[in-house]
């Protein structure tokens, strides 16, 4: 089923007279997984905030083309009705955070209560995140004291909260520690097979690879290649364009340069570690 | 005696919170350093403490000999700069250029000195074509470079660096590893927090781990990722090719992508 459509869409912000999006087509569905990477520039967070409605109910400048979002007009869509179905969570931390409020507790219920939730419903919504995230040692906390990436997995929380249909999240684990980061892209993972649609912009391509149902690239505004994780990746050009490949791919391109290829280019490690495991029991067995 | 030298400090926030517990410490002059481990460590509040901006609260912290207690924090950043983690809480002035010449304005240099630090700052942070926007109208990415270039500018021997891995791409993440050669060729030490195990296997061979407030372990790259408690405790992970090598069961210390090449090569 379809979530959102870009149907032919340009943009261009206020004063700039370059396309910040150019010629966009696409039709994100509901319920999948997208990884949007590209250099940075590429207009990813335009992208984001198109897909959000920011564009046009926020940013002025020239839209054209047609963004349906549950199939009606992004133009006809209520702004504060919007935000309620689209979670945003913003590529920098420090700027997520209210500041208004004294505790890491009341600063994830803001959302909820600026939502209207009865009491109950809301602390039993902040419990769930909490253990989600793990972030129990930190509710007491003043959300100024916090240190970066405890700042990331509070806004994380807070947002994922409100429970939102459709999740827009930009670079949620720039700031955390690689467990950690590994356990934002479990739970993106389960949001997703709660149904919701996840469109995440990342520069960590080992993950996306890992995770994501299909992958956009965007380059100069508009999207230079999209499709599953294994079409995407394993193009070698994508370098020359700026582009990190996943390890297991360059792996394998090094190996076909050395004449010893895999099968097939591996993008993810469970699919080198298979292929290895295969020549390995060739070569034990041969003896 | 090293260049940075952190003897036995505690550190407690003013309200109490106990953020490093007795970390001793050696940086020599011309050193390049990772400093990796979980969130909430203590390892943006251990940097601080090495440029003065946190002075300890049991234990002494030297530059060069000279204890930071005795000093003020303007008379430190002298010897020893320090890039934000969060950029936004670095930047002040509304235009690039004004950002990067501020501190070299407050230090008197004649216009000619600024005019040729600035443009070596510039150009080592690739950041030419925003000299004259507003630092609040950029990409973070971009922001962070325009910190960098700000420290840099004011060409101290010691540099840190919190987190400038974060959000970069390709090319960013190609420009922090030539601006870390440059600054080591002049003979600078680097510091480095960084949460980017590629980007750590593949330019540092001294790293230090936190977790919980201490270093728990300080030594090559290798040693430290396939140190599995290290690991574990720091909560940070071996490089992607280190994984592969390590769910294969091999039991070289393998790291970097052409290590596992080479080895596939030979043997398999
Ligand atoms: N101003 C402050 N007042 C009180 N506690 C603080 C303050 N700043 C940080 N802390 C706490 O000190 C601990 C260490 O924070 P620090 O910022 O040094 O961590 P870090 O290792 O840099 O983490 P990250 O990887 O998330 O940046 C954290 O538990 C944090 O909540
Ligand atoms: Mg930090």
């Amino acid at each position: 089923m379809k979530g959102i459509e870009l149907k032919n869409v340009s943009y261009q912000y206020p004063l700039s007279e370059a396309f910040a999006l150019k010629n966009i087509h696409y039709t994100f569905e509901k319920g999948k997984f997208y990884g949007i990477i590209g250099p940075n520039s590429a207009g990813k967070t335009t992208l984001c905030n198109l897909v959000r409605g920011l564009i046009p109910h926020f940013y002025e400048g020239e839209l054209s083309g047609d963004v349906l979002i549950e199939g009606k007009d992004v133009r006809e869509w209520d702004g504060s009705l919007l935000s309620t179905k689209i979670g945003y969570i913003f590529q920098n931390p420090f700027t997520q955070i209210s500041g208004v409020k004294d505790t890491v507790l009341e600063e994830i219920a803001l959302g909820l209560e600026n939502l209207g939730i009865d009491k109950e419903e809301m602390i039993e919504r902040v419990i769930n995140v909490v253990k989600l995230l793990k972030i129990e040692d930190l509710i007491k906390k003043n959300p100024n004291n916090l240190s970066g990436g405890q700042r990331q997995r509070v806004a994380f929380a807070s947002i994922i909260a409100m429970d939102n249909d459709i999740l827009v999240i930009d670079e949620p684990t720039s700031q955390l520690d690689p467990e950690s980061t590994a356990d934002i892209f479990e739970i993106i993972n389960m949001l997703k097979s709660q149904g919701k649609t996840i469109l995440l912009v990342e520069h960590k391509v080992d993950l996306i690879a890992e995770y994501s149902d299909e992958v956009l690239v965007m380059e100069n505004g508009h999207i230079a290649y999209s499709g599953t994780p294994s079409d995407v990746f394993s193009n070698i050009e994508l370098i020359d364009r700026g582009v990190a490949i996943p390890q297991a791919a360059l792996l394998s391109h090094d190996l076909q340069r050395q004449n010893k290829p895999f099968d097939f280019i591996t993008i993810t490690n469970e699919q080198a570690k298979q292929q290895i495991m295969k020549r390995m029991s060739c070569v034990n067995g041969s003896y | 005696m090293g260049a940075i030298e952190l003897k036995n400090v505690t550190f407690a926030y003013p309200n109490g919170f106990i953020a490093n517990e007795n970390l001793t410490l050696s940086i020599n002059s011309g050193e390049r350093v990772a400093i990796v481990g979980q969130n909430g460590a203590g390892k943006t509040t251990a940097v601080k403490l090495m440029n003065g901006l946190n002075k300890p609260t049991k234990g002494n912290v030297f530059i060069n000999g000279m204890n930071t207690k005795d000093k003020t924090t303007a008379q430190i950043s002298s010897y020893v700069g320090y890039v934000f983690q969060n950029p936004d809480d670095q930047i002040f002035n509304s235009n690039v250029k004004k950002e990067i010449e501020y501190m070299l304005r407050y230090l008197k240099l004649d216009e000619k000195e600024i005019e040729r630090r600035v443009g070596r700052a510039v150009e080592l942070t690739g950041i030419q074509d925003f000299l004259h926007m507003n630092p609040y109208d950029v990409p973070y990415s971009t922001r962070k470079f325009i910190s960098i270039a700000a420290i840099l500018a004011i060409e101290t021997p010691y540099i840190i660096l919190d987190e400038p891995t974060a959000g970069q791409d390709m090319s960013g993440i190609k420009a922090l590893t030539t601006l870390m050669n440059v600054l080591q060729d002049e003979g600078k030490s680097v510091i480095t927090i960084t949460h980017d195990m590629e980007f750590v296997s593949d330019n540092f061979s001294r790293v230090v781990a936190m977790a919980n407030k201490q270093i728990i372990a300080d030594g090559t790259a290798r040693k430290i990722f396939w140190n599995h408690d290290v690991v574990k405790q720091a909560k940070i992970k071996k490089p992607q090719i280190g994984e592969l090598a390590s769910d294969l069961g091999l039991s070289e210390d393998i790291i970097l992508r052409k290590e596992l090449v080479d080895l596939l090569i030979n043997k398999y």
